[in-house]
C-alpha cells in the first residue's frame, strides 16, 4: 500500500511489503478484470450467435438509434477522461479537482445509464422484450450486465466522492481511485467493443 | 536473516514507475483523438459505401475498436507505464477469451455468410 | 503396481527427524491472541490456517454425502430391474453425486489444501486478503447448503452434472432442480474465483525474499496453475448459469430452441469452463504427491523445472481440447479432427509429470508411509485413467464410448484414482503440520489397500459393461446383455471403498483421543521434509513464520539442514532444532477476525432462493449483501488495540462477481490515519 511506503519502507512479512512492488490490491484488481474478459466474452460471442437466428421480430438491429447511442457511447468515452483527470488530480493532491472530477465521472456514467433506460424502453414499446426472440434476450442480457457494471461503477465513484469531502481520502491513498478507474476504463473498453461489434455492424 | 533486513524485491521491474504518466493536457488530448476515432466509426453509418459493401465495413471498423481499445487500455490504465505483470495478466484474459470464442463462432459459421 | 508391494511399515516417526517433543500444546494450533476459542472465533476468523480446516472438513461432510448418493446409485444397479429408486429419483441421485462430487468434494478438498500449505510454503504470514479469503469460504459453504437443501424444497438437480439446455429448460425439468443447480453454482462459482485472486495475488506478492518463482514448490506452482485456470474458467460457467437461469426465471430465449435457439451454446460454454475444470481437480493432487514423493524417496524432484513447465503446459493446453465432449454432438468434422489432435498432445506434459515422479523414486531411498503409498497409487491409477482418456481422442472409438460407462470409468480413475487419492495422501503427510498429532499408519494402510481394492472392484468392471454398451445415466437395464455379474462386482467395490472411508474417520478420531491420552506430541518434522511448512512448529501457530526467511533455494529447509560432502552425498550441517523457528509470536500483528464475511455470504443463497421462489427475498438479501459489503469496508480490519498500521487487506477484492463491485471504495473508508 503506497501510503505505507511514504512512511517507511515495509520489510518483508509486515504489511505493505511485496515482493513484485506493486500493491495486493491493484494486482488483485488486474486479476479480476482479466477474468472479466472471458465474462464479457462469452456475453458477447452469445450476441453474436444469436442476432441473426430469430424467427419472429423485431430485431434489435431493426430498433437501433445510432445516433443517439453515438452520443452516449460518446459521453461514456468522455467520463473515462475525467476519471483519469480526478486520479491525475489526487495525485498532485488537489483534493478539489478531484472531487470535481469524481463526481462529472459519476454524473456522465448516470447519463449513460438514463440513456440505456430510455433506449430500452423505445424498444420495448416497439414490441422487442427480454423474451420476443434470441437476439432479444442476449442484447438485453449483453447491454444489461454492462449497465450494472456502470451501476456499480457509480456507486463506487459516489462512495470515492463522499469519502474525499469527508477528508479520508488522503494523497497517499491516491492509489484507491486508480483501482476504481481501472475497473471504470475497463468498463469503458467493454463498451468500445459493444458499440461496435453489437451496434455498427450489421 | 532478520525481518528488518530489506532484500531487494526481486522481481521489481527496473523500469517500473521511470517513466511519468501523462500530463492532463495529454489526457485531454488522448480524448479529443478518442473521439475523433468514434466520430469516424459513426460516419461509417452514413456512408451508402460501407452498407453496400460489407466487408470494407469491416475493416474499417474493427481496426478502429482496437486502437480505440489498445489507447484506453495503454494510457487511461497505465499499462504502457505500469508494471509488466499487469499487461500479462490483462492480455492473457483477452486473448484467451478470444480465442476460445472464436473457435466456438467459427464452429457455428457465424462468420460465413 | 509392484513398487507399492514392498511395503515398509516403518514408523514415520522413525525417519531422521529433529527430537520428537516440543513445547507446543497438541491440538492447539489454533491459538492465537484474543478470542481464539470456541465456535465464535471459527465463524470470524480470518486466518488462512483456519479457513483451510473449515473447508477441508466442509468437503468432507459433503464427502458423506456424495458417497451415500454413490452407494444409493450401486444399490439401484446391483440387479436388472432395481427398485430401490424410481427413475425421476435416480436422476436426481446421480447428478447430485456428481455435482457434489466435483464442487463440493474435490475443489473444497484442493481449496483446503491451498489455503493452508501456499502462504506457508512461499513463507507468507497469511494471504493477501484474509477476510476475502474467509468470505470464499462461507460463500462455498452456503452455496453447498443451498444445493443440497433443494432435496427437501421440491427436488434437486436432474440433469447431469452437466446441466444440458435445452434439457435442463422447464419443460423437459419441471422441478426447482435445475434453479438450485444454475444459483447453487454461480454462489460457489463466486467463492472459488474469489479464493482464486487471493492465492495468486498471494504467490505473485508475498513470496519471501529470495524465493524466485523457479524455487517455489511444486505445489505451491500447481496451486497457482489451478488458481490462474479458475480465474480464467468461471466466468465462462458463470455466463453459461446466468443463461440458464434467465430462461428458466425469466423467459429468456438462449436455449430455447423453438425459438431460434442453438442446443450447442451451452454445450461449449460448459465445456470450455468444464476441461480447464478437470485440470482445476488434478492439479492440486498432482502437487501434492509431488511434495510426498521426494521427501519418502529422500531424493529432490526429478527435473523440477520439466515438473512446472508441463504443470503450465496442461493449464495452457486445457483451454484447447474442451470439444473433445463433444464429439458425438455433431460440430463438424473440422472441430472434431483438431480438437482429437490437441486431446493427444496434452497426454504429453501429463506423461511427463508420471516419467518425474518414477525417475524420483528410481534409485531413492524409498519409505512406505500411508502418505506414500497415496502418492504412489495414484501414478497407478492416474496412468489407467489417462490412458483411456487418450482412448477418448480418438473419435471413431469415442463415439462407441459416448454416453456409456466407460466414460464413468475413465473419468472416476482420474478424480478417485487421481485427486483423491492425492487428497488422501495429502491428508497423512501434512497431519501433523495441521494437528500436531500423527494419523494411525496401521489404520491408515488398512484405509489405502481398501480403497484401493475398492476402487478398482468399482470403476474397473466399467470398462467393460460400458464397452458392451451399458448407457450411463440410466437408471436400470434389462437382464441378459451380460451386465448383472459385472454390477454386482461395482456394488460390492463401492461398499469396500464405503468400508475405507469409514475406517479412515475412525483414525481420525481414535489417533486424536489416542494422542490426548497418552500425551503424544509430533515433534517438528516428523518426514524430515524439504519446503518451508515444516520449519514452523508443529501445529502451526497463528503467525506463521517468526521472521521471514530468506530463501536461497528450492528445498530451502532441506538445504538449512543438509549439505554435500565431498563426493556430493548429502550429510546434515544443521540439527533440526536449530534450523526450525521458534513459534514466537512477539512483534507479529495479525488481522482481527470479522463477522462480515460470513454476513456477506449468507446474503447470496437469500438472493438464490429471492430469485426461485418469491423475489421480495432477493431484494432482502440485495440489502444485506449492500450492507454487508459496506459493513466490511467501514469496519476498522485491525482490533483498534492492536496499535499497528495494519489494516490486513485492502479493496480490490471486489469483483468476481458483479454484486461485488461496491467492496473497493467502501473498503478505503477504513484505513487513512
Amino acid at each position: 500500500m503506497t501510503d505505507v511506503a511514504v512512511h517507511h519502507d515495509p520489510a518483508p512479512g509486515e504489511h505493505g511489503w511485496t515482493q513484485t512492488g506493486v500493491s495486493n490490491e491493484k494486482l488483485g484488481m488486474w486479476v479480476f478484470l482479466g477474468s472479466e474478459c472471458l465474462l464479457f466474452g462469452g456475453l458477447i460471442s452469445t450476441y453474436m450467435l444469436y442476432k441473426r437466428t430469430a424467427v419472429k421480430g423485431p430485431l434489435p438491429h431493426d430498433l437501433y438509434d445510432i445516433p443517439f447511442t453515438s452520443v452516449s457511447s460518446f459521453v461514456l468515452l468522455m467520463s473515462s477522461m475525467t476519471m483519469v483527470l480526478a486520479l491525475s488530480a489526487i495525485q498532485r493532491g488537489d483534493h478539489e479537482r478531484c472531487r470535481v472530477w469524481l463526481a462529472t465521472t459519476a454524473l456522465l456514467g448516470a447519463v449513460f445509464i438514463s440513456g440505456q433506460v430510455y433506449e430500452f424502453t423505445g424498444f420495448v414499446k416497439h414490441g422487442m422484450g427480454y423474451t420476443t426472440n434470441t437476439a432479444a434476450s442476449s442484447f438485453y442480457t449483453l447491454t444489461g450486465f454492462h449497465g450494472v457494471h456502470v451501476s456499480l461503477g457509480i456507486v463506487m465513484l459516489m462512495s470515492l466522492f463522499m469519502m474525499s469531502l469527508r477528508g479520508r481520502l488522503p494523497q497517499q491513498r491516491s492509489e484507491v481511485v486508480e483501482i476504481v478507474g481501472l475497473y471504470w476504463h475497463f468498463v469503458d473498453v467493454v463498451w468500445i467493443l459493444i458499440f461496435t461489434v453489437v451496434y455498427l455492424i450489421p | 536473516m532478520t525481518a528488518t533486513e530489506h532484500a531487494p524485491p526481486i522481481e521489481h521491474d527496473p523500469t517500473d514507475h521511470v517513466h511519468e504518466h501523462p500530463s492532463d493536457a495529454q489526457y485531454v488530448l488522448i480524448a479529443a483523438i478518442l473521439a475523433a476515432i468514434t466520430a469516424l466509426e459513426v460516419a461509417t453509418y452514413y456512408l451508402d459505401f460501407f452498407k453496400k459493401n460489407f466487408v470494407a465495413l469491416l475493416v474499417a471498423l474493427i481496426p478502429m475498436m482496437i486502437v480505440k481499445f489498445g489507447i484506453v487500455a495503454a494510457f487511461f490504465m497505465h499499462l504502457k507505464f505500469d508494471n509488466k505483470l499487469f499487461r500479462r495478466i490483462f492480455i492473457t484474459g483477452i486473448l484467451l477469451a478470444t480465442f476460445v470464442y472464436m473457435i466456438v463462432l467459427f464452429t457455428f459459421h457465424v462468420f460465413s455468410h | 503396481m509392484a513398487i507399492i508391494e514392498a511395503p515398509d511399515s516403518s514408523a514415520p516417526l522413525a525417519l531422521p527427524s529433529g527430537g520428537t517433543v516440543s513445547a507446543h500444546q497438541a491440538l492447539g494450533v489454533f491459538s492465537r491472541p484474543g478470542q481464539s476459542k470456541g465456535w465464535r472465533s471459527w465463524i470470524t476468523s480470518v486466518d488462512h490456517k483456519r479457513v483451510g480446516v473449515l473447508y477441508g472438513a466442509s468437503a468432507l461432510l459433503f464427502f458423506c454425502v456424495g458417497g451415500v448418493e454413490a452407494l444409493l446409485i450401486r444399490l439401484q444397479l446391483v440387479h436388472a430391474n432395481g427398485t430401490v429408486l424410481n427413475a425421476a429419483q435416480y436422476n436426481q441421485v446421480f447428478t447430485m453425486h456428481g455435482i457434489t462430487m466435483i464442487f463440493l468434494v474435490v475443489m473444497p478438498l484442493g481449496a483446503a489444501f491451498m489455503n493452508y500449505l501456499m502462504p506457508l510454503q512461499v513463507g507468507a504470514r497469511d494471504v493477501a486478503f484474509p477476510r476475502l479469503n474467509a468470505f470464499s469460504f462461507w460463500c462455498f459453504l452456503f452455496g453447498g447448503l443451498f444445493l443440497n437443501s433443494s432435496w427437501f424444497l421440491g427436488g434437486a438437480a436432474d440433469g447431469g452434472w452437466f446441466g444440458y439446455a435445452p434439457n435442463t429448460n422447464p419443460i423437459f425439468s419441471p422441478s426447482h432442480g435445475m434453479d438450485f443447480y444454475a444459483l447453487g453454482l454461480l454462489i460457489t462459482g463466486i467463492a472459488s474465483t474469489v479464493g482464486a485472486i487471493n492465492l495468486i495475488v498471494t504467490v505473485i506478492n508475498l513470496r519471501a525474499p529470495g524465493m524466485t518463482l523457479f524455487k517455489m514448490p511444486v505445489f505451491t506452482w500447481m496451486g497457482f496453475v489451478t488458481q490462474l485456470l479458475i480465474v480464467f474458467a468461471m466466468p465462462v460457467i458463470t455466463v453459461a448459469l446466468f443463461l440458464l437461469m434467465f430462461d428458466r426465471n425469466f423467459g429468456a430465449n438462449f436455449f430455447n430452441v423453438n425459438a431460434g435457439a442453438d442446443p450447442l451454446l451451452w454445450q461449449h460454454l460448459f465445456w470450455i469452463f468444464g476441461h480447464p475444470e478437470v485440470y482445476i481437480l488434478i492439479l492440486p493432487a498432482f502437487g501434492i504427491i509431488s511434495e510426498i514423493i521426494p521427501v519418502f524417496s529422500r531424493k529432490p524432484i526429478f527435473g523440477y523445472p520439466f515438473m512446472v513447465v508441463s504443470g503450465i503446459a496442461i493449464g495452457f493446453m486445457g483451454w484447447g481440447v474442451w470439444a473433445h465432449h463433444m464429439f458425438a454432438s455433431g460440430v463438424g468434422p473440422l472441430s472434431v479432427a483438431a480438437f482429437s489432435v490437441s486431446t493427444m498432445f496434452i497426454a504429453v506434459p501429463t506423461g511427463v509429470k508420471i516419467l518425474n515422479w518414477v525417475a524420483t523414486m528410481y534409485g531413492g531411498r524409498l519409505h512406505f508411509t500411508t502418505a506414500m503409498k497415496f502418492a504412489v497409487g495414484l501414478v497407478a491409477m492416474f496412468t489407467i485413467g489417462g490412458l483411456s482418456g487418450v482412448t477418448h481422442a480418438v473419435s471413431p472409438s469415442d463415439l462407441q464410448q459416448t454416453d456409456t460407462y466407460y466414460i464413468v470409468a475413465h473419468f472416476h480413475y482420474v478424480i478417485f484414482g487421481g485427486a483423491l487419492l492425492g487428497f488422501f495422501g495429502g491428508m497423512y503427510y501434512w497431519w501433523p503440520k495441521v494437528f500436531g498429532f500423527t494419523l494411525s499408519e496401521k489404520l491408515g494402510s488398512w484405509h489405502f489397500w481398501l480403497v484401493l481394492v475398492g476402487m478398482n472392484l468399482t470403476f474397473g468392471p466399467m470398462h467393460i459393461v460400458g464397452l458392451q454398451g451399458q448407457p450411463r445415466r440410466t437408471y436400470t437395464y434389462e437382464k441378459g446383455y451380460g451386465f448383472e455379474f459385472w454390477n454386482m462386482v461395482e456394488t460390492i467395490g463401492a461398499f469396500v471403498i464405503a468400508l475405507s472411508v469409514l475406517i479412515m474417520f475412525f483414525n481420525i478420531f481414535s489417533s486424536r483421543a489416542k494422542a490426548k491420552r497418552e500425551h503424544l506430541v509430533v515433534g517438528d518434522d516428523p518426514w524430515d521434509a524439504r519446503s518451508l511448512e515444516w520449519m514452523v512448529p508443529n501445529p502451526t501457530p497463528a503467525h506463521n513464520f517468526d521472521e521471514v526467511p530468506i530463501v536461497t533455494h528450492l528445498d530451502e529447509f532441506w538445504h538449512r539442514k543438509y549439505g554435500e560432502d565431498d563426493r556430493g552425498r548429502a550429510v546434515r550441517i544443521a540439527a533440526t532444532a536449530d534450523v526450525m523457528q521458534k513459534g514466537d509470536p512477539t512483534g507479529v500483528h495479525l488481522p482481527s477476525p470479522s463477522y462480515w464475511p460470513i454476513v456477506i455470504a449468507a446474503s447470496l443463497p437469500l438472493i438464490g432462493y429471492g430469485i426461485i421462489f418469491n423475489l421480495g427475498f432477493a431484494a432482502l438479501g440485495g440489502f444485506v449483501l449492500f450492507l454487508g459489503i459496506y459493513g466490511l469496508g467501514l469496519e476498522p480490519s485491525t482490533d483498534p488495540d492492536a496499535a499497528h498500521d495494519h489494516d490486513d487487506h485492502g479493496p480490490h477484492d471486489d469483483g468476481h462477481d458483479e454484486d461485488h463491485e461496491a467492496a473497493p471504495d467502501a473498503e478505503e473508508v477504513t484505513v487513512d490515519d
